[in-house]
């Protein structure tokens, strides 16, 4: 009778193990083209608390992960506010959110984020994840990364996830502009054709790892 | 006089020695896979990295180590760098030469980068550092999307050899 307690406190701790494993892999996966994508509430530049339900109005969102340190979200922080400029007005604000651990990256903390918004005077809340449990739900792997979503009955579907062109440099007259062709399919009914790309930038820089 | 002459002519061959040293060109994936075809090593460590890359950076002495300790076997390490080519000047160049790395050292020159990822490997996110590994003799192509120590780096060539 004890033995079968034991054994079965054994596969009950097996199962358990099993799946906090499983638990850890898909939330280090993050979200797929078609998933539907959490809410989240986090603190904006100016104090504020930030969520996606406070946009009544919006049709979707570009969420972007990016931040004030990495060469290349400098590269592309006039190409994010520009996504604003262009589609916040019609109905896609960029929410633009910094996943990176401020002890790590000093430059990334949120006085500094606050700094950066400032002087260049973003039209679109700039958030600290700082719990990374947005990003890491999300599944963002670099800075920049952009996520499209749409509003949906069934909740904020995830409809482009990646890079925002294809030339960081900003050098090639002829680049392909992957969230700008992405959005302008939502706008005009249709599904985007390129719905997934690499995103190229920086790693994020995780709480407690190296 | 003439004290300061040999001094000058000394002053100059440091300076040209250490410009010689800090060559970095443009290649094109294109090019790099020539390099490779035509270099006369069997096994080719190519590392993507880049300047402001902390990693890249920490890892880079111990490529510059293998290629040092191997120099008698056909092995060859190239570092493509990934920084912008706009950087190539003013801070490529002056960081291959304060850092004085020997290996042969690029600066990629590609157009789209989904394009250059996808041709190194598809397992690439894009993140760096990354380090190809490619046999000639063999016909074998090994991608690592990580950070290499010395004993590691050292293991990946013996296993790739």
């Amino acid at each position: 009778m004890k033995s079968s307690h034991i054994s079965s406190l054994k596969s009950y701790i097996l199962l358990l193990l099993f799946v906090a494993i499983t638990g850890i892999v898909s939330a280090q996966t993050g979200y797929k083209v078609g998933d539907i994508a959490v809410d989240f509430k986090l603190k904006n530049v100016d104090g504020k608390l930030v969520s996606m339900a406070d946009y009544t109005d919006a049709k979707g969102f570009f969420v972007v992960f990016t931040c004030n340190h990495c060469p290349y979200a400098k590269a592309y922080e006039s190409r994010i506010m520009d996504l604003n400029t262009k589609y916040a007005s019609k109905g896609y604000p960029v929410l633009a959110i910094s996943p990176n651990d401020p002890i790590a990256v000093p430059e990334d903390n949120f006085e500094n984020m606050t700094k950066r918004a400032k002087e260049k005077k973003y039209a679109f809340p700039y958030m600290l994840d700082d719990t990374q449990n947005i990003t890491r739900a999300y599944g963002a792997k670099a800075t920049p990364h952009v996520y499209l979503l749409k509003k949906s009955p069934n909740g904020l579907v995830v409809e482009y996830i990646g890079a925002i062109d294809n030339d960081t440099e900003n050098i090639n007259a002829n680049k392909i502009k992957y969230a700008e062709d992405a959005v302008n399919a939502l706008l005009s009914g249709k599904t985007p054709t390129v719905t997934q790309t690499k995103a190229i930038g920086c790693s994020i820089k995780w709480k407690n790892a190296e | 006089m003439m004290k300061l002459k040999v001094l000058l002519f000394f002053f100059i061959l440091i300076v040209i020695s250490k410009v010689c040293i800090a060559q970095v060109k443009l290649l094109s994936l294109d090019q790099l896979e020539k390099r490779i075809e035509q270099g006369k090593d069997t096994v080719y460590i190519v590392n993507f990295w880049a300047t402001w890359c902390g990693p890249c950076v920490k890892e880079l002495p111990n490529f510059e180590k293998l290629n040092a300790e191997y120099k008698n076997q056909p092995i060859k390490v190239i570092l493509m760098s990934a920084d912008f080519k706009s950087k190539l000047e003013k801070v490529v160049i002056p960081f291959v030469r304060k850092m004085g790395l020997k290996s042969e050292v690029y600066l990629l020159n590609e157009q789209s980068e989904q394009d250059y990822i996808n041709r190194i490997s598809e397992k690439w996110s894009g993140s760096l550092p990354a380090t190809l590994v490619i046999n000639t003799k063999k016909k074998t192509r090994n991608f690592y999307e990580q950070e290499f120590s010395y004993q590691e780096l050292e293991k990946v060539y013996l296993t790739n050899k």
